[in-house]
């Protein structure tokens, strides 16, 4: 029993050895004149969206480190940049405290969140505390709706994806009657609204909009349900760990109906859960393939030599960095209250696209590109929007 | 109306996996009074364990047709094992503790057992492979697919099983005798700790199974898959009658069918008011609704003599 104690001490002794280590990196930038900038990213790093979220922090990660070995000087002083990484969990409630943790820290810019559900109530913290925030990857509209001033997104938004979803739908897949599921998120249901009108306008009839959760795995009911309408095209609001194993119970139901999806079907992910479920499932993507991107195609090969393949949002999160930190450059200050303006009025040539922000913080003539599922991989079939 | 029995066939589908589960609580229940909340995890564990050694049987060339039934056999005796160590490490010292200390050791139990899992297969959803062309066949305009087929007879088949095993075996006696009163049994000569390790290692067993079937018809695993399918289980227990095997044969299915007729037909019953994203909530209003009328489940009588 007496070893209890001795045992504890060691444990307490241990801990602060670590945490004085885990400081000493910073202060040592400190020490030797550099200024610290640290850059937050906010991403599901657990649960059933853990690929994107690395897949993100990734991306961001890199960014970083190419800015580090560029050895970039902002107010005449050579800048040490800083990731300091957080996991929202793709839950809005923790996305909140992870926010409000990354504004204690005091990171000079944002790049997060992943999802629109996470993003939009963590923006209101960001915009409270002057601090810019890109978002790589929500595209929802309620995200830059908001009026805040510090809110920014590299990526098209769901209006326009919607939009092109909804006439292709009905236009070249020649769709009449459409079933509509969606996840009851920020981004499935708002993808989900702006899909119907589209296709609704387009001529196609909606002939039920069902409804799933971001956690679930059974479907089977609300297919059965969907089926009863006789859909020929069947459109799901949401991301790949749902729309995957929908396919499969689409097929195992012998449900004979086109299935699209957004961007969050856009994964390999998608692939591996869908299996041969897989072959000829449509989903759109925000900009233009990745070998047509500007960079794309070098950041690609970089990008997998170094981690994993791509899952889907790494290159805007790289793309979301680097916007800011030229931003940085421009205003020579990495003081949030100083760069906010230069970020807002910015014209940077990215690796996905060429990047300004209009009024509102979305991305100035964004892109939509349509894709299917071909010998299992994401084909792209054409981009529609002005580049 | 295929549409209804399209609904019918879905909900006994997953009301045969509920069953199964159910049976591993309500077996444990009965014989102890312990509801062992680690159950849904000891599920998981197994649909993990099954496709790790189906993948790698499949990576080493031997065909699909011996790699299921094998990799089923190592699940389910990665199971039995993980049962009785949960059984012998977490509830036997507490044996004779006030009921909630067990209680308290099954829910760090099954936290201990999620970030395990997370820890080995990673956070993300692991795609079961397709091993067998999964036919669809039509019944009345419904479909049902072979592995559904296959669900529900092994499920039915099982129960049958346990059935003989608790009512026609000199084991099964035992089993009933502990459950009886551990007491009287230790004096007519049952080894209580023995009977006790072997029911935790049976309805491991059977949640090893019901993890694969659940892997296998949804085509995908991942680390928290058991918490809310062990939720459900034991809500199917409930309203079958915990410490009942028949009543969570019957409450399994019962759940099932209620689950995928609700979530069905709630749109045009409430004209689009609520719709199908509640599927989940009748799984609870269900355990709310039997708590408050009628607590000792539908065939129970044991929660009221106990309690």
């Amino acid at each position: 029993m007496s070893a209890r104690p001795v045992l504890s001490l060691l444990l307490a002794a241990l801990v602060l050895l670590f945490s004085a280590c885990g400081k000493s990196a910073s202060d040592q930038a400190a020490a030797s004149g550099d200024l610290v900038v640290r850059i937050g990213s906010a991403a599901p790093l657990t649960g059933p969206l853990a690929h994107m979220g690395k897949d993100n922090e990734n991306g961001t990660r890199m960014a970083i480190d190419d800015a580090n070995a560029k050895g970039i000087v902002i107010g005449g002083k050579k800048v040490h940049f800083e990731l300091i990484s957080e996991d929202d969990q793709a839950d809005p409630k923790t996305a909140t405290i992870v926010a409000q943790k990354l504004v204690d820290e005091k990171v000079n810019g944002i790049i997060g969140h992943l999802n629109s559900g996470t993003t939009i109530p963590a923006a209101k913290i960001y915009s409270d505390n002057g601090i810019p925030q890109i978002s790589p990857s929500a595209t929802a509209v309620a995200y830059t709706n908001q009026g805040f001033k510090t809110a920014f997104r590299v990526m098209a938004n769901d209006a326009q994806q919607g939009d092109v979803l909804g006439a292709y739908a009905v236009k070249n897949l020649g769709a009449k009657r459409i079933a509509v599921i969606d996840d009851r998120t920020a981004y499935g249901q708002g993808l989900a609204d702006e899909f119907i009108k589209a296709a609704t306008a387009a001529g196609g009839e909606i002939v039920a909009h069902e409804y799933t959760s971001d956690k679930s795995v059974d479907f089977t009911a609300v297919l059965t349900a969907v089926k009863g309408k006789q859909p020929d095209l069947l459109f799901y609001g949401g991301m790949d760990a749902q729309g995957g194993p929908m396919a499969r119970q689409i097929k195992a139901l012998a449900l004979n109906v086109k299935y699209m999806m957004g961007d969050g079907g856009h994964t390999p992910e998608f692939i591996k859960l869908a299996g041969d479920a897989a072959l000829g499932v449509y989903a759109s993507l925000p900009g233009v393939p990745l070998d047509k991107m500007p960079g794309g195609k070098a950041f690609s090969e970089r990008f997998v030599a170094k981690y994993q393949p791509i899952q889907l949002y790494a290159p805007y999160c790289y793309d979301a960095v680097n916007v800011m930190i030229a931003a940085m450059q421009k205003a020579d200050s990495a003081e949030p209250a100083r760069y906010l303006p230069m970020l807002a009025g910015i014209s940077y040539d990215g690796i996905t696209a060429k990047i300004q922000f209009d009024a509102k913080g979305d991305l100035k003539g964004g892109t939509v590109t349509l894709y299917q599922v071909q010998k299992g991989q994401w084909q792209p079939l054409e981009t529609v929007g002005a580049q | 109306m295929e549409i209804f029995l399209q609904q019918i066939i879905n909900g006994l589908v997953q009301g045969s996996v509920y069953a199964l589960v159910a049976l591993g609580y309500t077996m444990v229940y009965g014989i102890l009074g312990l509801i062992n909340f680690a159950h849904g995890e000891v599920v998981m564990t197994g649909a993990m364990l099954a496709l790790s050694a189906l993948t790698a049987l499949i990576g080493w060339g031997v065909s699909p047709l011996l790699a299921l039934p094998v990799s089923l056999m190592l699940a389910m005796a990665g199971c039995m094992a993980l049962g009785y160590g949960i059984e012998r490490i977490a509830y036997r010292p507490l044996r004779h503790a006030p009921r909630l200390a067990p209680l308290i050791t099954a829910i760090g139990v099954s936290i201990v057992l999620q970030n395990l899992a997370m820890m080995i297969w990673g956070r993300e959803y692991h795609a079961f492979p397709q091993l067998i062309i999964n036919r669809p066949h039509l019944i009345f305009g419904a479909i049902i697919n072979d592995i559904q087929i296959i669900i529900v007879v092994m499920a039915i088949g099982l129960m049958a099983g346990l059935m003989v095993v608790v009512h026609r075996t000199r084991l099964g006696r035992a089993m009933r005798a502990v459950a009886e009163n551990q007491h009287a049994a230790q004096l007519m000569g049952v080894d209580v700790n023995r009977v006790i390790s072997i029911t935790f290692m049976i309805g491991s067993a059977l949640a090893a199974v019901a993890g694969l079937m659940v892997s296998a018809n949804y085509g995908l695993a991942h680390y928290y898959m058991g918490f809310l399918l062990g939720l459900k289980a034991f809500t199917a227990a409930v309203l079958g009658g915990i410490g009942n095997l028949r009543g969570a044969m019957l409450g399994g299915l019962l759940l099932g069918l209620i689950e995928s007729l609700g979530a069905g037909y709630i749109g045009d019953i409430t004209g689009g008011f609520m719709g199908s994203q509640y599927q989940d909530v009748f799984a609870f209003l269900v355990l709310i609704a039997v708590l408050v009328f009628r607590p000792s489940g539908l065939l129970g009588e044991r929660l009221a003599e106990r309690a």
